[in-house]
């Protein structure tokens, strides 16, 4: 499993990030995790509010950050 | 009720004199901790929730639809308002709007105003202005964005902005939209958001309040008349200059803004200045110059300073 992390440097962004690291531990999968930080890159995804969540090149979560719990569910599936 | 509690709190349980100085000093600052503290807390809970339930994919296509008839520019500049504290997400709002095929001057009329009227500067003047200079600050933030959009908008500024941004604008599909929760599921997100901005802030807010209380006790009412009133007509333009690098301090300044207000520094003056601090700011010019020719970002930075200094002069002749 691929996942990103889109977001500049904001506190949410930061906050996601870090939960998803927590959640791929949870849940014992061998996914990589790849935080994306160039706007340009980031509007690849057609995303309008950070932080967002791409798995596998999919638009998971767009402006929110999910509990670790949540998360875990949405990569566990 | 606060005042009270500060009152008994500073005077009565400290035992701190209320005529000296310090006491005095003191006082102010617990009182304005606590009042500032509860209104950042209601503030950003409140934008927290309605940006939870703001369907902005749905925004987008209302204000590209052209059923607006001309108020594209308010209500893009009202969008703005809305939308929170940090450029992080200003910026991916404004190149999915172009993307979206909104027009430039409409999506620069969001762009001025995302940044200016946001929920920690409403609060902070809320507590430290009251209720009046927040609605003046806010409307004038609003307008700025609403005219001065639709003033470049009349240039073909289009062709300095970056191809990237043109480019990926066909072809994707649409962004996921956000799922239907309740608002008690929400809740907890939301409220986690709203401390962390609240937290973040906080060593500048009561570094400024600290700074302010000092002034406050210290500084004798009027001092900075003699040299900041209308006798120096270019107070306005150079405090918006020095405003320019203290964005990181955005919050801690408007405290000892305040502070220089009650001690005769003119309204206007003020005005013009943290809205410069907001509207004017290095990081987010670094971003923009991704989606920018550096142009197009000069012109959009001096047009926003201009303006602001010329609100600011108005401010300074009315209030």
């Amino acid at each position: 499993m691929d996942i990103k992390v889109l977001g500049t440097g904001c506190s949410s962004c930061q906050t996601l990030e870090r939960r998803v690291r927590e959640a791929v531990e949870q849940t014992g999968s061998d996914a990589s995790v790849e935080k994306i930080e160039d706007m340009q890159q980031i509007m690849q995804y057609n995303v309008m509010s950070m932080p967002a969540l791409v798995v596998n090149d999919e638009v998971q979560v767009v402006g929110q950050t999910p509990s670790v719990n949540e998360l875990a569910d949405l990569l566990g599936a | 009720m606060l005042e009270s509690f500060a009152d008994w709190l500073v005077f009565g349980l400290a035992g701190l004199p209320s005529e000296a100085h310090w006491g005095d000093a003191v006082h102010f600052f617990v009182y304005e901790t606590m009042k500032i503290g509860l209104l950042l807390v209601l503030v950003t809970h409140l934008m927290g929730l309605i940006n939870a339930y703001l369907p902005v994919q749905r925004v987008r296509e209302w204000i590209a639809s052209g059923r607006l008839r001309g108020s594209e520019h308010l209500v893009a500049s009202g969008f703005g308002a809305v939308t929170p504290f940090c450029s992080c997400s200003s910026i991916p709002l404004f190149i999915g709007f172009l993307q979206g095929g909104i027009p430039l001057g409409v999506t620069l009329s969001f762009l001025i105003t995302s940044p200016l009227v946001n929920e920690v500067a409403l609060a902070l003047f809320i507590g430290l202005f009251g209720w009046q200079v927040t609605l003046i600050y806010a409307a004038s933030g609003i307008l700025l964005g609403t005219v001065l959009g639709w003033a470049l908008g009349k240039f073909r500024l289009g062709r300095f902005v970056e191809d990237w941004v043109w480019d990926i604008a066909e072809g994707r599909a649409e962004q996921a939209e956000s799922t239907q929760k309740s608002l008690w599921e929400r809740l907890p997100s939301v409220s986690h958001e709203a401390m962390g901005i609240v937290t973040d802030i906080a060593p500048y807010v009561l570094a400024g309040l600290a700074i302010g209380a000092g002034i406050h006790g210290y500084v004798p009412t009027g001092f900075f008349e003699q040299y900041l009133s209308g006798g120096n007509p270019l107070a306005v333009p150079l405090s918006v200059v020095l405003a320019v690098p203290m964005y990181a301090n955005a919050s801690g300044i408007l405290p000892v803004v305040q502070a220089l207000v009650a001690k005769g520094v003119p309204l206007g003056t003020a005005i013009a200045f943290m809205m410069a601090v907001v509207g004017l700011s290095l990081p987010e010019a670094m971003m923009l110059k991704k989606a920018m020719q550096t142009r197009l970002l000069a012109t959009f930075f001096g047009a926003v300073g201009v303006s602001i200094i010329g609100l600011g002069y108005l401010f300074n002749l009315v209030l």
